[in-house]
């Protein structure tokens, strides 16, 4: 505490469609709160200086670096971690890609590329352009391998399996 | 980290008592930077004001052909709005050439024009930087500096100003409109920075407490001509080594009107005004872009290692306005 003014906050977050009652100290990241208060650790602490990508979540169905959020400003939006992309009981098709074409070695970037991707395609249905974009003024973007790359390049993966990364969103994708 | 309280209020007056009530309060956007700073120990704010539910979330017409942008527009909807692709295309791709998908669906318009340097200096609190602790000293300029500033820079700072948006900004003749405790003011982005002479820590003209509402941009026909080029030192996903906007209109051969911007040499957007008066009234060729770019990058004072900015920065230059020519 300073000056007696409150430097924790009682919130509620609403992860995976279930909401939780927190109370917490203002500098608990989302990724702190999610993997250290609701035992959800699929999201993992890369770099936590959001160049890494691999704290990736949903917030509203948008991507997002959960490691430079705050989680009192998360508050009222709707969060999706890996464990939450999937309905009901089988693999969301991205993850199912992953294992099918092997998109990863170690792993550890593996949640935070599939949250990104799920995101990411539908960045493309909903027309959003990317550096790579050849035509801006098309409502509807193209997503070759190019696209992929590019529109995926806020997830390092330092095994290097961006090959197979690639060939897994663009099964999906197809 | 510090310790800080936290409000998110809905209506601006809120936030501008929220703020003027407390030192050392900063207003927080999409944190991209400011939260980074937070935990390196750069900033250190005791309140944190969010102002992402405050009513500027909002890409609107304005008078007579521009825009209004609302300053918490993220940056991935402003890339994606229709009017600005159409309209000023080098907007878009500036916004598209910075961060990532994931920071771009974060990062604020306003957020994005306040963000601080990325001087490696700057960010480390192990370090002196007179911008950070004022008169401890530049290590820069002996130092690490290949990517920092070959204009506008003093002995004290040689900073770059890390924006891409900001640069298609400055090309464009944005206006920023405020609120602080004086009342509204428009600032045109040309007015918003300072240059750091022996004040490196004062970066913008701004009064602590001000808080930007609304990016305009007036109607200007020429930029739905226009580009944004970036270099960098991977593909994707970092900060410019130089960059260029430019908006180009040509009538039989003539040079009727243009625009040019330039990023990450300076501690602003550098609008190269040198180069559009060489270029106004003149012929559209390659030779007058080559002559052009070199009327601005006649002042450049490069540092040991970022001497390389220069032809970078002039073929950035010529390769833009001729593809700005070929497309017109």
């Amino acid at each position: 505490m300073s000056d007696g003014v409150a430097t924790g906050s009682r919130i509620s977050l609403t992860v995976n469609g279930g909401v939780y009652e927190l109370e917490l100290d203002n500098r608990t990241t989302l990724l702190d709160a999610v993997r250290e208060r609701l035992d959800l650790v699929g999201a993992k602490k890369g770099c936590d200086h959001g160049q890494c990508g691999a704290c990736t979540m949903l917030l509203d169905g948008r991507r997002a670096n959960a490691c430079l959020i705050l989680a009192v400003a998360a508050e009222g939006r709707a969060i999706t971690t890996i464990e939450g992309v999937a309905s009901g009981e089988g693999l969301h098709p991205l993850q199912q890609a992953f294992v099918d074409r092997d998109g990863f070695q170690c792993g550890y970037c593996t949640p935070g590329q599939i949250c990104s991707a799920v995101a990411m395609l539908a960045e493309v249905e909903a027309g959003w352009p990317s550096a790579v974009t050849a035509d801006l003024y098309s409502e509807r973007a193209v997503l070759d391998a190019d696209e992929i790359r590019e529109r995926m390049s806020g997830n390092l993966c330092r095994c290097g399996a961006y090959v197979n990364i690639v060939a897994a969103i663009e099964d999906v994708a197809r | 980290m510090r310790e800080f309280s936290y409000a998110r209020p809905s209506q601006p007056a809120d936030a501008l008592t929220a703020i003027a009530g407390t030192r050392g309060a900063r207003y927080l956007g999409g944190g991209t930077n400011l939260v980074d700073l937070m935990k390196l120990g750069v900033e250190s704010p005791g309140l944190l004001v969010d102002v992402t539910a405050l009513p500027y979330d909002l890409v609107e017409e304005g008078a007579g052909g521009g825009l209004r942008v609302g300053s918490g527009v993220r940056n991935s909807d402003l890339a994606a709005n229709m009017a600005v692709r159409r309209r000023y295309p080098a907007l878009a791709q500036a916004v598209l050439a910075g961060a990532s998908g994931q920071l771009r669906n974060m990062a604020t318009v306003g957020g994005n024009l306040l963000q601080r340097t990325r001087c490696s200096y700057f960010q480390d609190v192990t370090k002196p930087c007179n911008k950070r602790v004022p008169g401890s000293g530049c290590p820069a300029r002996q130092g690490e500096h290949h990517n920092l500033a070959i204009l506008g820079a003093s002995p004290h700072c040689v900073a770059t100003h890390p924006s891409d948006m900001a640069v298609a900004l400055a090309a464009f003749d944005a206006v920023v409109h405020v609120e602080g405790p004086a009342g509204p003011r428009q600032v045109p982005l040309s007015e918003l920075y300072r240059l750091p002479g022996d004040e490196p820590q004062h970066e913008t003209t701004l009064d602590s407490g001000t808080l930007i509402t609304t990016v305009e941009l007036p109607a200007l026909p020429l930029a739905a001509n226009s580009r944004y080029r970036k270099a960098r030192e991977r593909a994707s996903y970092a900060f410019a080594i130089g960059s260029v906007a430019a908006a180009l209109a040509v009538v039989n051969g003539v040079v009727v009107d243009v625009r040019v911007a330039l990023g990450a040499v300076a501690p602003m957007p550098w609008r190269a005004h040198l180069a559009e008066q060489a270029l106004r009234g003149g012929p559209a060729t390659e030779q007058a872009f080559k002559e052009a770019a070199d009327a601005e990058l006649a002042r450049a004072q490069p540092l040991r290692d970022n001497r390389y900015k220069i032809p970078l920065l002039r073929n950035l230059m010529v390769r833009t306005l001729s593809e700005l020519l070929e497309a017109s």
